[in-house]
Parts: structure tokens; C-alpha cells; sequence
């Protein structure tokens, strides 16, 4: 039995490999706990994202206390259409055109990091992983996410990437040869106004700002986590000294 | 002053009575293991679901517009809201865990052999319960994977002859899952069925302190009245009521000696129940799936669909039997097998310890094929896939046949008079 239920926990972590299968994913190394770096990420939502995606589920005073913003500031530099500060992060798009423009309506972002298998290191990889493309509506497609419709938004950040030439010959391959791209299969061909290390950081903040939203109570959940941890571990051995004094006339 | 008030309230309600005949004086055998634990373990997630879930249903909004924007509500606008619900969903996989391990220690110490098969259904029926406990609060987040397993699920139903179709309608009260879906699947899963679950509880408990617990070498406890000698008898005293009937020989009161040890064991639990709550509330995309982020949506089906965990053993039989009826039946007889256990033993002894090698073997094979089972449920469909869940099926249902065969004369070895250790 015990050798059972070994293996089964041997087992366990491969399962879930197998189950995921896609493309090699790249390492946000996010840090919930850096302030400063989900301000940054929170001011590139604001300015880059927050025209197509919501974050209906997120608060901007809620935003504020946790990123340590002051809520004038924030008002001032975060806010600007006029929105209550208690009110969710809201856009005015409308669902049906967006629909028509795009494809498919711009999704809400609150939970991304949340329903994506691979989380945080899937939208790292993801942002990072447009490259330009004729045949499709905007010019760029996507190793991460194949024909997605959303237009390659950060491209004057990051510039152009390109295939390499070994990607193009194995998308010629039939389907059944080919293997899904990652982010060794690009090649920077245009600059951007950032550095590729300035760009991925700017990446990893928005990602970590992201990962926040998806689950604003995440390091209180920690903190208190290993208070209740600690307690319980003393209890226990409290309450094994209590179990031992009562069972030594039984035994 | 105290015991003047228990004395008025004896007189008119048997509260010391029924505390002692319970838990005071209740005569528990001396060498329960680590697999006892399960059942007080078992009590304890119950009064978990419905304390949090009681809290949960103040925020909580049951309709196809609001209930998942409501859990997000709960999870960022109530105070130690997310807590509750983490509480609550960790609550749900651990309620399996626990029973599922409280249920395999009855099958290894022949616990639901005679006197105590009504005991065994009250603990099959509480089993099917939280089956449909479970099965219709996965629903209500009304996530995608919620959606869609509810409708992978009903449309089972649909298989059925001639009523089939007009027996989903009516079970969804709409032609597709809808908000009316959501709202009676509330209702269910907040009143009527912990209802039921709470008083199934009551009866097994009632039935188990009736004929007495079971133990891991099953050697009976109560003895012929008269027939052990006064220095063997158990140095304790029990309640008149199981007094008066046997002599009473290896036993001490559950009160103090088990309560004690219980709670040492709910705190080892709670111990590896926190942990994952507040370090990985998600059980690896187990407890929590992934897809059940993103709101229900009609048009857009998840990659995989496959139910919670713990459903995965009757999924994956009903997934590798190729026709639909003949799989939701086989699903359905897959539980009303361990319903019948009782009577596919037709052995006399207990425990496996003095059982045949066929029956320890019996129970290995069966085990392998459960975890199996399990765990093909959680993965998508593949030829491979399908070929070692028809094997594990036939081991399944194969256990309960073959021990129908060999149990009733089997080699089995002495079981001692008394608990030897």
C-alpha cells in the first residue's frame, strides 16, 4: 500500500506534464512581493492594455492600497476617464464590434494568469513571442499562440522579430512533423526603443501586475499561511504529549 | 451549581446519559491504527463545508449573470472571503481523500461483514450523497469546466430509452444548462442535500455504536455474557447497555483515549490541509481547474473535459465502454457493487491479516485498478488510455466476483480470541 501510494505521487508531476504538451514555456521569474515592479507593471496596463482589456473584477482603490500608490496619485496618473476610484477597472469597448475587429472580443485580463495552463510563464513567453507575418491581419502572428488576433501592441518597444530561417523550413514540414515554436525559434531583425533585457523586464512587471490581479489576497494567503503552519505544528506536538500522558495506562 | 443545572436539564433531556453511552462509556477495542482516523477526519471536513459554505452563501449570487462575478466578489471584496471559498473548495477534494481512505480501511478489516452491513449502506449511501453534494456545487463558481462537466454529465442521462432526453430537459429545467440549471443545483447544494447528508451521518453513527466498532485484527470485543473471567474483563467501566449484554474484554472508553488521539490526528490533518490551502489552493489544477477561471461559455469548449478528481474511477468506466448506455450503467453498477459488498463475502473472518493469499491478492489487484482508474480519469482519452481502463474495469467489478467465489471456503488462518496487541 505505501509503495502504492509512492508511486502515485512519483507519478503524479509527469502526469501533469503530459497533460500540458505545447510549446516550451520561458521563466517569468515574477515577484508578487516587489511593489515596485507591479507599479510599473500596473502603469503599463493603464497605458497599453486597459484600451482593449478589462480587469472587471479589479478594484482601483483596491489596486492602490496593495501596490502602496497614493490614491491622489493614483487617480492623477492611473485614472483617465473619470471613473470613481472604487469603481473596476473598466474599458468602454464595445463587445459585438470588438468582436468583428479583432476576431474574437479582447478577453477580460483579471484572471488570465489563472486560466491559462502555464500561467505567468505563459503570458511571459507569450508578449514576448510576436513575430512579423504578412499573411496575417495585423502583420504579426505568434509562436506561443498561433494566429491570435490581437495585434502586436508593445512594437515600438520591442521591434520586429523574425523567424529563423530552420522555423520557416519545419512549418513547411507536414503537421505531423512539425513541433510547437518557442521563443529560440525568433530572431530580433528590426530594434525597438528598448534593449531586449529593458523590454523583458518591462514584460515581467506587466506578468507580475497580472499574476496580482488574478488573485489580489495571494501574499496574505502566504503570510498568514506560515503563521497557521507554525501553530499547528506546536499544536500537534501539544497534543501528541497529551495522546501519550492519557494512553500510558493502556499500554 | 453546575451539577445542580445538569441535574435539571437530565431530568428532562438524557444529556449525561447519552454522553456517556456515546463517548464516556462507549467501548472502543484498544488497537485502532492510523486508518482510524478517517471517520472523525470525515466529521470534521462536514462541519468544515457547512460552516464556510454557510458563509459563503451571504455573498454569493446564484444566477447565470452573477454567480461568477460574485465568487470573484468573495475573493477580493469580503473580508477573508478568499479564505472561506479556499476553505471550502480544499474543503471538497479532502472530504474525498478522507472518505475514500476511510472506506478502504472497511474493505481491508472486513468492517462491512455481518453484524455491521447496515452500517456499510449508511456509509455507501452517505458515498452517493456527497457524489451528488460534490457534482452539483462544482457548478455553481459556474466557471467553464463547470459548464461543461455538468454537461458531459447530464447528457449522460440522455441515453437512456424512450425518457432519456425529456429526463435531461427536466433535470436542467431548460433545454440547455442554464441559469434555472444553476439556481435548482442551489438549492440542492445548500439544503436538501446536506440535509440528507447530516441525518445519513446520524444513522452511522447510531448503527456503528449498535453493534460496536470493528477493529484491525476483527476479533470481537463483547463476549458471552459470564464467559470470561473477572480478572480479564476490561479494567474500565462501559455503559450499561453493552455491560449488561457481554463481557467486555480489550476495549477503553472513547472518551478520554480516542477523543485524545482524534484530536492529535486532526491536527496532523489540519497540518497537510492548511498547506495546501494557503501554498496551492489550486491541488496542482486538481482541486481547482484551470478553465473554471474564465466564466461558463456555451461556445467555447475546454481543451480537456474531464470532472474533479475524485469522480475519475466511475468516469473513466464509464468513458472506455464504448456504447453510452452501457457505459452509464456500468458506471452506476461500479457503486452499486460496493453497496452489495456485504454479500459477495461469504467469509466469516474479518481482517485480511487472517485471510487467504487471495484475498490480500484480490484486494492489491483491486486497489491498482481503482488508482488506475483515478487516474486515467483525469487524462485525456487515448487508445492506450482506453485498453488499461477496460483492464482496470474488469479488475474492478472482477474483485467483487471473485471474492464471491473463493469466500466461501477459504483457507483462512485462526483469528485469535483477543486483540493480541
Amino acid at each position: 500500500m505505501k509503495k502504492l501510494i509512492i508511486a502515485l505521487f512519483i507519478l503524479l508531476p509527469s502526469l501533469a506534464l503530459a497533460a500540458g504538451g505545447g510549446a516550451p514555456l520561458d521563466h517569468a521569474n515574477n515577484d508578487i512581493t516587489d511593489k515596485e515592479s507591479l507599479r510599473n507593471g500596473a502603469k503599463t496596463f493603464m497605458n497599453y492594455c486597459l484600451g482593449c482589456h478589462q480587469l472587471q473584477y479589479q478594484r482601483y482603490n483596491r489596486t492602490f492600497a496593495d501596490l502602496e500608490i497614493d490614491e491622489k496619485e493614483g487617480i492623477d496618473t492611473l485614472m483617465f476617464t473619470g471613473e470613481k476610484v472604487g469603481d473596476h477597472i473598466t474599458n468602454t469597448m464595445p463587445k459585438k464590434e470588438a468582436a468583428a475587429w479583432f476576431g474574437a472580443a479582447p478577453p477580460d485580463l483579471t484572471l488570465v494568469t489563472r486560466f491559462k495552463g502555464g500561467g505567468s510563464d505563459w503570458l511571459y513567453t507569450y508578449l514576448r513571442s510576436f513575430y512579423a507575418d504578412s499573411a496575417r491581419p495585423f502583420g504579426v502572428n505568434n509562436a506561443t499562440f498561433k494566429d491570435v488576433g490581437m495585434p502586436h501592441v508593445f512594437q515600438q518597444l520591442q521591434g520586429v522579430q523574425e523567424l529563423t530561417a530552420e522555423a520557416k523550413a519545419m512549418l513547411l514540414l507536414p503537421t505531423t512533423q512539425q513541433r510547437p515554436l518557442g521563443s529560440a525559434d525568433l530572431v530580433l531583425t528590426q530594434p525597438g526603443d528598448l534593449s531586449p533585457a529593458e523590454y523583458d523586464i518591462v514584460v515581467r512587471d506587466l506578468v507580475n501586475f497580472l499574476e496580482y490581479t488574478g488573485e489580489p489576497s495571494k501574499v496574505e494567503r502566504h503570510r498568514l499561511g506560515y503563521w497557521v503552519l507554525g501553530f499547528l505544528m506546536i499544536l500537534f506536538v501539544l497534543t501528541y504529549l497529551l495522546k501519550k500522558e492519557y494512553w500510558r495506562d493502556i499500554h | 451549581m453546575l451539577a445542580n443545572f445538569m441535574a435539571w436539564i437530565d431530568k428532562r433531556l438524557p444529556v449525561t446519559e447519552a454522553w456517556n453511552k456515546h463517548l464516556a462509556q462507549y467501548p472502543a477495542p484498544k488497537n485502532f491504527n492510523f486508518w482510524y482516523f478517517f471517520g472523525s477526519l470525515a466529521m470534521l471536513v462536514l462541519v468544515n463545508q457547512i460552516v464556510t459554505g454557510i458563509w459563503l452563501t451571504m455573498n454569493y449570487e446564484p444566477s447565470g449573470d452573477g454567480a461568477f462575478a460574485s465568487v470573484e466578489y468573495i475573493m477580493r471584496d469580503v473580508d477573508y472571503g478568499w479564505l472561506l471559498r479556499y476553505m471550502h473548495s480544499t474543503g471538497a477534494s479532502a472530504f474525498f481523500i478522507v472518505v475514500y481512505l476511510h472506506m478502504y480501511r472497511g474493505l481491508m478489516y472486513g468492517s462491512y461483514q455481518k453484524p455491521r452491513e447496515l452500517l456499510w449502506i449508511f456509509g455507501m449511501l452517505i458515498f452517493l450523497v456527497l457524489m451528488a453534494e460534490a457534482f452539483m456545487g462544482y457548478l455553481l463558481p459556474w466557471g467553464n469546466m463547470s459548464y461543461w462537466g455538468a454537461q458531459v454529465i447530464i447528457s449522460l442521462f440522455g441515453a437512456i430509452p424512450v425518457i432519456g432526453d425529456d429526463l435531461t430537459t427536466w433535470i436542467k429545467g431548460d433545454y440547455v444548462i442554464s441559469g434555472a440549471t444553476l439556481n435548482r443545483f442551489f438549492a440542492l447544494h445548500v439544503i436538501a442535500l446536506p440535509l440528507v447528508l447530516v441525518i445519513l451521518v446520524f444513522l452511522h453513527i447510531l448503527a456503528l455504536h449498535e453493534v460496536g466498532s470493528n477493529n484491525p485484527e476483527g476479533t470481537d470485543i463483547k463476549k458471552k455474557k459470564g464467559s470470561v473471567p473477572e480478572a480479564e474483563l476490561s479494567k474500565f467501566k462501559f455503559h450499561k447497555a453493552y455491560s449488561e449484554k457481554y463481557d467486555i474484554v480489550d476495549a477503553i472508553p472513547f472518551h478520554p483515549y480516542y477523543s485524545v488521539k482524534d484530536i492529535m490526528g486532526v491536527v496532523g490533518f489540519l497540518l497537510l490541509f492548511c498547506w495546501v490551502m494557503f501554498f496551492a489552493p489550486e491541488g496542482g489544477g486538481y482541486f481547482l481547474e484551470a478553465p473554471n477561471f474564465e466564466p461558463a461559455n456555451g461556445l467555447k469548449t475546454p481543451e480537456h473535459i474531464v470532472p474533479v478528481w475524485y469522480f475519475g474511477p466511475f468516469y473513466t468506466i464509464l468513458r472506455v465502454i464504448p456504447d453510452k448506455l452501457v457505459g452509464m450503467l456500468g458506471m452506476f453498477a461500479a457503486i452499486g457493487m460496493l453497496f452489495a459488498l456485504p454479500w459477495f463475502d461469504r467469509g466469516t473472518v474479518k481482517s485480511f491479516k487472517f485471510r487467504s493469499k487471495w484475498h490480500l491478492l484480490n484486494i492489491a489487484q483491486f486497489t491498482a485498478c481503482f488508482i488506475a482508474l483515478g487516474i486515467l480519469g483525469t487524462l485525456p482519452s487515448s487508445d492506450l488510455a482506453n485498453l488499461i481502463g477496460r483492464i482496470a474495469t474488469l479488475g474492478y467489478f472482477g474483485f467483487f466476483i471473485a471474492l464471491w467465489f473463493y469466500s466461501k471456503n477459504e483457507q483462512t488462518k485462526p483469528v485469535p480470541e483477543r486483540v493480541t496487541k
